[in-house]
């Protein structure tokens, strides 16, 4: 162990502190920073951690190595100042209406300017007025309220390997926006949010749906029903000051009731159908020679992600809606008659960790009608503020107990909020199902954990099951590389967008320390156990809803209400690039260039198109284009000429078709 | 017939584009350099190809478009064949430049904002200083420069080049003036 002073008192540290500043917060110093996070590169932007060291001057502690023998002060009459002053010049540049922000008290900016004593500011406001970003139903962006610390910039391109957005511009004029200032509906954000996370101000936001579902709970003649997450149980205590990881639910389902919702039920419920149907498809897959491995498909940033990426892969997604999804469709098909109402004065509302579930409700294959199965999606946070809105003490409140059926879940179904809690569930099913006999131990420890990538070697009856489970979509870009590059051979694959799984989304209470994320697992894992079951297949309720409604586990109308397809989705939404102009009835030729043709070659057959036509003459009869996704990337290179798309192409096999389609033309 | 006549250079550009990134071996650590030269084909950076070149050196589009807007070189929007460059530093101020840059404005109907003909023939460009004083006040245009210019001498030389493009048809990019 090396030693150093930091104000006047030694400090141990050893080789595995990353910097200065973490020595400094372990010797309970806690240096104010906006740009720096644990789980992020050190990016030396927002000079709040300034600290003076002897002999070197001021130097940021982020950026520097500890040593032995530095003697550290955190804690000078410059240093206060230049503190000071820094947030003089963020607050004099940048919009605070605080009162009115949906970011107050979670702020950082707010938090920090109070605890440094910056009650006035000396500089005139500078004037900006950029225009807000609500393209997008997760996130609302704010530039206005930027401070331009990088931290979203990062999140998105370190735990999520994608880089929707990035700084543009320089100097005065630099923002952070998504690519070609569009909007972020219109580029390759996934809706996972751990932007609004991380970033220490207002300027991205989960988008609010509250004051619409007011209104639908103060109109008389609807029935409100309203499911939560099981993530949302371990977080919002948060919000009302209780530690992190507190089991809430019985709290919850009170707070619901005196909102005003009709009925209370648990998204754990169809978490436990999800298994059901999730284990059974495993277990065909495997024994009917399916396409493998078999991807989990509760979270709609991983298929989102997927969709724009690896359409090729798509197969590999299990057909399974998520929890959320099965709620919808089984709420909207089922409840009108359990509960003898009109089905168009039923309202379905959610309360989800997750921003992207919002736009997972707006997917159309989960509207029936043109109306979504779940009407709104609200997160944590937006539940919390209804909490205080209805001036309830959450935290005095006597647990209440959940509506009949969809209120009753198993331990499983409670678990799904955790990275691994989806893989353990469906083990506890598919288990039982391939040895014919219950379970001696419950507990699959193997698959529980925070490593972002974790593969567990499971024996099964006679079958050696190989399995992963990954969390951060930078982690999952790796292990389906490895798949893909058959470097990796798995059966089934869990995938979390965000880092812990739900527990982590960006709809919950904001933290910026990763250990809360350690309290809530623990803390759904201690819900798991203070239930009466534990294994979704044994929940009277799923069994009866099986038996009176939806028939057999992965039957047809099972099919119809609870799985779904996904689509090829383009990244960016813009026209193809026109290579060759030709005004007129000629032939048309379009060659795709998307990421997924491109890897497969097409740019060389585009290439050996032009240079054909050209040698041939041909110039005045052909337009050629090259497209960016024909969303057809399963079966690529893809190339259409006239109205017709080729797919697996090679130069050669559709030189004769163009030449013939030319014959056409030139007659 | 109108409808005969093909452009080939966006076919040419495209193909140079590919190139460019083949010689610089997809690699995103040469995305300067690789958008300097496809700036030089298409006289500014196209979003398509921004995202093109992107998808090739597999980065994300807006990495591109942060390099490509923080760059005073690069231009996001499409420029005149002739860039024409006036000198408003102190030396070429001194002597006028304001009435060179005015007189154009007037000649080619642009304003401060829109600096661009309709038919992308001339982009208006004011600079700082472009260190030849001594020849105050100056204009470039393209490569050439022209020394001790006044509104009379610039009009001139715009029509000479309006007269030559009209003269002639064809991809002839070079005009002696």
């Amino acid at each position: 162990m090396n030693t150093l002073t930091v104000d006047g008192k030694l400090v141990t540290f050893s080789n595995d502190d990353r910097n200065l500043l973490e020595v400094i917060r372990k010797a309970n110093i806690e240096l104010p920073t906006f740009c720096y996070h644990s789980e992020l590169s050190v990016y030396g932007a927002c000079r709040l951690c300034l600290v003076e060291i002897e002999g070197r001057g001021l130097n940021t502690a982020c950026t520097t190595k500890p040593e032995p023998n530095l003697v550290v002060r955190t804690n000078t009459a410059q240093l206060r100042d230049i503190r000071k002053f820094t947030i003089e010049l963020l607050l004099a540049s940048y919009e605070h209406d605080c009162t009115t922000c949906s970011k107050s008290t979670a702020c950082k900016l707010q938090d920090i300017a109070k605890r440094l004593g910056v009650t006035k500011v000396r500089f005139k406001r500078g004037q900006s007025n950029l225009p807000i970003d609500d393209s997008s139903w997760a996130l609302v962006r704010d530039p206005n309220k930027c401070i331009l610390c990088g931290d979203c910039v990062r999140a998105c391109e370190e735990i999520q390997g994608i880089g929707a957005i990035d700084f543009a511009w320089r100097g005065a004029n630099t923002h952070v926006v998504p690519a070609f200032n569009k909007g972020l509906a219109h580029v390759d954000c996934v809706d996972c949010g751990q932007c609004s996370r991380v970033c220490p101000t207002g300027a991205i936001v989960p988008r609010s749906q509250i004051d619409a579902v007011w209104k639908e709970l103060d109109n008389p003649e609807k029935t409100v029903v309203v499911h939560f997450a099981p993530a949302v149980r371990v977080a919002i205590g948060e919000a009302f000051g209780m530690p992190a990881g507190t089991v809430l639910p019985g709290q919850i389902a009170s707070a619901l009731r005196t909102i005003g919702f009709d009925k209370i039920y648990d998204t754990s419920f169809t978490a436990d159908l999800t298994i059901m149907e999730e284990a059974t498809e495993l277990v065909g897959r495997i024994q009917n020679g399916g396409v493998m491995p078999m991807f989990t498909s509760c979270c709609p940033a991983w298929v989102k992600y997927m969709e724009q990426y690896y359409p090729e892969m798509l197969p590999n997604l299990s057909t399974c809606k998520s929890p959320m999804g099965m709620f919808g469709a089984v709420a909207k098909s089922y409840l009108p008659d359990f509960l003898n109402i009109d089905p168009k004065n039923l309202v379905v509302v959610t309360i989800m960790p997750c921003t992207a579930k919002k736009v997972e409700a707006k997917r159309p294959e989960f509207t029936t009608d043109g109306m979504p199965d779940n009407d709104y999606v609200l997160t944590t946070q937006e539940f919390a503020t209804m909490i205080k809105q209805s001036g309830i003490r959450f935290q005095d409140l006597s647990p209440e107990p959940f509506d009949l059926p969809f209120g009753y879940k198993t331990g499983a179904g409670v678990i799904f909020g955790n990275t691994g809690g989806v893989m353990e569930a469906a083990l506890r099913y598919a288990v039982e199902i391939v040895e014919g006999k219950p379970l001696s131990n419950l507990e699959f420890n193997e698959v529980r954990g925070e490593e972002g990538i974790r593969e567990i070697n499971l024996t099964v009856g006679e079958l050696e099951l190989k399995i992963a489970v990954v969390h951060g979509l930078k982690n999952a870009k790796k292990v389906v590389q490895d798949i893909k590059e058959g470097r990796k051979i798995y059966h089934f694959v869990e995938v979390m967008t965000c880092p812990g799984g739900c527990i982590g989304g960006a709809g919950q209470p904001v933290y910026f320390d990763k250990a809360i994320r350690t309290e809530r697992i623990k803390g759904l894992y201690s819900a798991d156990k203070m239930l009466q079951m534990q294994k979704s297949q044994e929940n009277p309720y799923i069994q009866e809803l099986y038996k009176n409604f939806l028939g057999e586990v992965g039957g047809e109308k099972a099919h119809k209400l609870l799985h779904t397809h996904y689509y090829n989705r383009k990244r960016i939404s813009e026209e193809g690039m026109s290579i060759l102009e030709n005004v007129g009835n000629k032939l048309s030729i379009s060659v795709c260039v998307g990421t997924n043709c491109f890897m497969k070659g097409s740019q060389e057959i585009l290439k050996r198109v032009l240079n054909f036509i050209e040698s041939k003459n041909l110039t005045d009869f052909v337009e050629v284009k090259a497209n960016f996704c024909m969303e057809n990337c399963d079966k690529g290179p893809s190339v259409s000429i006239g109205n017709k798309v080729y797919s697996n192409v090679s130069f050669d096999n559709i030189v004769k078709e163009i030449e013939a389609q030319l014959e056409a033309v030139t007659k | 017939m109108s409808n005969t006549q093909v452009d080939k250079s966006a076919m040419r550009k495209f193909q140079k584009v590919c190139d460019i990134l083949q010689n610089y071996d997809y690699d995103s650590k040469n995305l300067v350099p690789i958008l300097q030269e496809v700036q030089e084909e298409y006289r500014y950076l196209p979003e398509d190809i921004m995202t093109f070149v992107a998808s090739s050196l597999d980065i994300s589009p807006a990495k591109v478009y942060g390099v490509a807007t923080f760059y005073a070189h690069f231009a996001l929007e499409p420029k005149g064949k002739y860039i024409i460059k006036v000198c408003d530093g102190t030396a070429c101020h001194v002597r006028h430049s304001l009435r060179i840059i005015e007189a154009i404005q007037e000649h080619l109907d642009l304003t401060e904002k829109r600096n661009t003909t309709n038919d992308l023939m001339f982009t208006l460009e004011i600079v700082s200083c472009l260190g030849a004083c001594g020849l105050a006040p100056v204009v470039v245009v393209n490569e050439d420069v022209y020394p001790v210019m006044n509104p009379e001498s610039t009009i001139k030389l715009i029509d000479t080049i309006i007269a030559k493009e009209n003269g002639k048809e064809g991809d002839n990019d070079k005009v002696a003036i």
